[in-house]
């Protein structure tokens, strides 16, 4: 298959591989510690688990750190419970991308909420959304906007046509993300030792890479915007390695097939139109993080769920046997949770890391379980 | 979408279901000449069997149901009657025994078509009669409009087999291959396009098909077969995992040997979706001793119904009950049981 086989080639992954060990293992050895790379985007750690990238690597030397860049994941159960009693009006068709619908609430998620009556709909992209809208021009569709700056133009582009054409009855439970200010909240963590970032891609695409500046220039940490495909991961890991050896500090484009230094001006003009900062925005595991989150602008107050209907915008704490954050954060491994693959698996998951494939413990739980250590906590848990 | 609300052409209705002369009407203009055999011709409350017949092919009954509730009822490459046959005789097929009678129960949606029935039975007489088996007994309800969607089949199979054959998911054992008769995830690409949800349109038919012909030619090139499951909701993933935790064994998997169409790859590439987890309707998971791979390989790819066959990996004996795949850059990955149904991602 053209634009996927060149990107998983596996002489060229060897070579590379050969190469991130040469350059990891001195480095390693000089720290005493495996070097700690951050993978922030959810669909880089699918990409790690789904190749089996993680095994072909030494584990000596590198370590993954799986960070925050799972929307699905970082969603705090209030805001699942306050999309419950939204789709529950018997007004609303409550629309949603489909590996949202798995994610709990305090009562449970979208799809036991459709199970027990619920009109709530998969949708493929936003536009599907305003489509059923216009279908059903006497019921309310509220669509679930969710995601970082990936989802984000979409998300704006429709509400435009939405009110170019004129159709109320169409409104965005807006819960995106802005994923900088997250990456400042973990770089000041007091408990942190990443050596070292893969970029977000599709973010960037969207933003470009100026954006990250102050991680390598304040933070003095290497960062390299990186692809999907296994290479890309494999190239991107190779390149942080390398500044590393040399001392450097830099944010560096890997995927410029599809990341222009700028990010794409008409995307981020949509962006700009409809959404505004939130002061703060609760993440699951991480709690509230200032400027973190987007909401509608006044203007747009009519496509408002939260100012169209009565959102009971609830705050329900994680659960306290939840370890989600000290994993986001990278401090434990998801399978040193107290409660991982026991009381939270993915049939029955506690923290939302479990839900989604982009999940850092889902993916544990799925594509690694064959060389898991025990946990070290759950020993005296 | 279902206008028969108003259209004027001829539907089921409330009285079909009612047991009177409108139902008796329905089973003899449209079920009996489709379906056409002796057995079902009687019109008893059941079909009886002549035990001798049933002898001669095996010494052991093989009995199975399942039930058929796809939406869209049609699809390119078949529709629910195709299935609702097929599927029965795989599930027979797959223990080695020769299918031979199937029943057909019918649950319709007030406001179906006669049309679209017809049509359906038709398709399942068709397919019964590729198969080689006779629909001999049946029931036929009418549900109120909304409590069911347009109509659900289930049918129940017997088939016999043959003395000797001894399938069984217990029976995987280190050095073992595991083979498959074709490309994988066409029906779940196939149905999933149906839908017309998705906005994408590609040439990918499901390979709804009866697999005992090409069953009767492995067990001719290996009689020791083994084990046998056709991978239809859950896909080859499941079925495997099924073998591996029945026969405590580990299986290996190597990604670059998955037969796969590039369209269907196209598709799971767009959506987020593996092949290992695609529904099958035509496609069966073999494991069968390593001295005989090659032999029964061969004889299924002189089938038409294995055609494109593959060995895709081996049983080994460590890690137990754990299913791994070598994937093709060089890395591995366990390939778990699904959890629900798979969702595509968000970005």
């Amino acid at each position: 298959m053209r634009y996927a086989d060149e990107f998983r080639d596996p002489a060229k992954a060897k070579v590379l591989v050969s190469e991130i060990r040469r350059l990891a293992a001195p480095l390693a050895a000089a720290r005493g510690r495996p070097l700690q790379v951050m993978e922030v985007c959810g669909g880089h750690t699918h990409t790690i688990f789904r190749y089996g990238l993680k095994a072909m690597l030494p584990a000596e030397s590198i370590e993954f750190v799986h960070g925050p860049g799972c929307p699905v994941c970082v969603l705090p159960m209030g805001r699942v419970d306050d999309c419950l009693a939204l789709a529950e009006d018997p007004k609303v068709i409550f629309t949603t991308f489909g590996d949202a619908m798995r994610v709990p609430g305090s009562r449970g998620s979208l799809l036991q909420a459709k199970a027990r009556g619920a009109d709530v709909r998969m949708v493929y992209s936003p536009l599907d959304a305003l489509q059923i809208a216009r279908a059903n021009s006497q019921r309310e569709v509220v669509f679930f906007a969710l995601g970082f700056e990936t989802t984000m133009p979409s998300t704006a582009l429709t509400v435009l046509q939405a009110k170019r054409d004129g159709i109320d009855n169409f409104s965005l439970f807006c819960n995106h993300i802005t994923i900088i200010p997250t990456i400042k909240a973990i770089l000041d963590s007091p408990e942190l030792t990443l050596d070292g970032f893969l970029g977000p891609g599709h973010v960037s695409m969207v933003i470009g890479n100026r954006p990250y500046d102050f991680i390598a220039r304040h933070y003095r940490r290497p960062i390299v915007v990186a692809g999907f495909e296994p290479l890309d991961v494999l190239q991107s890991l190779w390149m942080v390695m390398r500044q590393i050896t040399e001392g450097r500090c830099e944010v560096e484009n890997q995927y410029k097939r599809i990341v222009p230094e700028d990010g794409n001006e008409q995307a981020l003009a949509a962006v700009a139109a409809v959404f505004e900062l939130r002061e703060f925005f609760e993440w699951r595991g991480l709690g509230s993080i200032d400027h973190s989150g987007v909401r509608m602008r006044r203007e747009f107050s009519q496509f408002d769920a939260e100012r169209k209907f009565a959102v009971p915008n609830l705050k329900i704490a994680d659960p306290k046997s939840c370890q989600c954050g000290e994993v986001l954060k990278g401090v434990i491994k998801p399978h040193q949770c107290k409660v991982f693959g026991t009381a939270c698996t993915p049939e029955r998951p506690l923290g939302a890391l479990m839900v989604s494939s982009e999940g850092a413990c889902a993916a544990y739980h799925q594509f690694g379980r064959i060389d898991l250590k025990p946990a070290p906590q759950a020993a005296h848990a | 979408m279902d206008g028969s609300i108003h259209s004027s052409a001829p539907t089921v209705t409330m009285a079909h279901g009612g047991g009177g002369r409108a139902m008796r009407g329905l089973i003899e203009k449209i079920l009996l000449p489709a379906f056409d055999n002796p057995l079902l011709a009687t019109l008893e409350d059941q079909a009886r069997v002549p035990l001798a017949e049933l002898a001669a092919h095996g010494d052991r009954l093989a009995f199975t149901t399942d039930s058929y509730v796809v939406t869209p009822i049609e699809f390119p490459g078949g529709d629910i009657g195709k299935l609702a046959v097929c599927g029965t005789v795989n599930d027979l097929a797959v223990s080695g025994a020769r299918p031979l009678f199937l029943s057909c129960a019918l649950v319709l949606e007030e406001g179906l078509e006669l049309e679209a029935l017809s049509k359906i039975a038709h398709s399942m007489a068709r397919s019964a009669r590729e198969a080689g088996v006779s629909i001999v007994t049946g029931d036929t309800k009418v549900v109120q409009r909304g409590a069911a969607d347009r109509i659900f089949i289930n049918t129940a199979g017997i088939g016999v087999v043959p003395a000797g054959v001894n399938i069984s998911a217990t029976r995987a054992q280190p050095g073992d291959a595991v083979i498959v008769n074709g490309n994988l995830g066409d029906h779940g690409i196939a149905i999933l396009l149906a839908r017309n949800e998705l906005a994408l349109s590609a040439a990918v038919v499901s390979d709804c098909q009866p697999l005992h012909g090409l069953v009767a030619a492995m067990l001719k090139a290996c009689p020791d077969l083994h084990c046998l499951r056709d991978a239809t909701r859950g896909g080859v993933a499941t079925v495997l995992n099924e073998f591996a935790v029945s026969s405590q064994v580990g299986i290996r998997l190597h990604e670059s040997n998955l037969p796969l169409n590039e369209v269907v790859r196209g598709g799971c590439e767009i959506l987020g979706l593996d092949p290992l987890y695609l529904a099958n309707e035509g496609k069966l998971v073999a494991v069968v001793p390593g001295t005989h791979a090659q032999a029964t390989l061969a004889a299924m790819r002189s089938h038409p119904a294995g055609r494109g066959a593959a060995i895709i990996g081996e049983v080994c004996a460590t890690p137990p009950g754990i299913v791994i795949l070598s994937t093709a850059i060089g890395g591995d990955r366990v390939v778990d049981m699904l959890v629900g149904e798979q969702l595509p991602r968000i970005c």
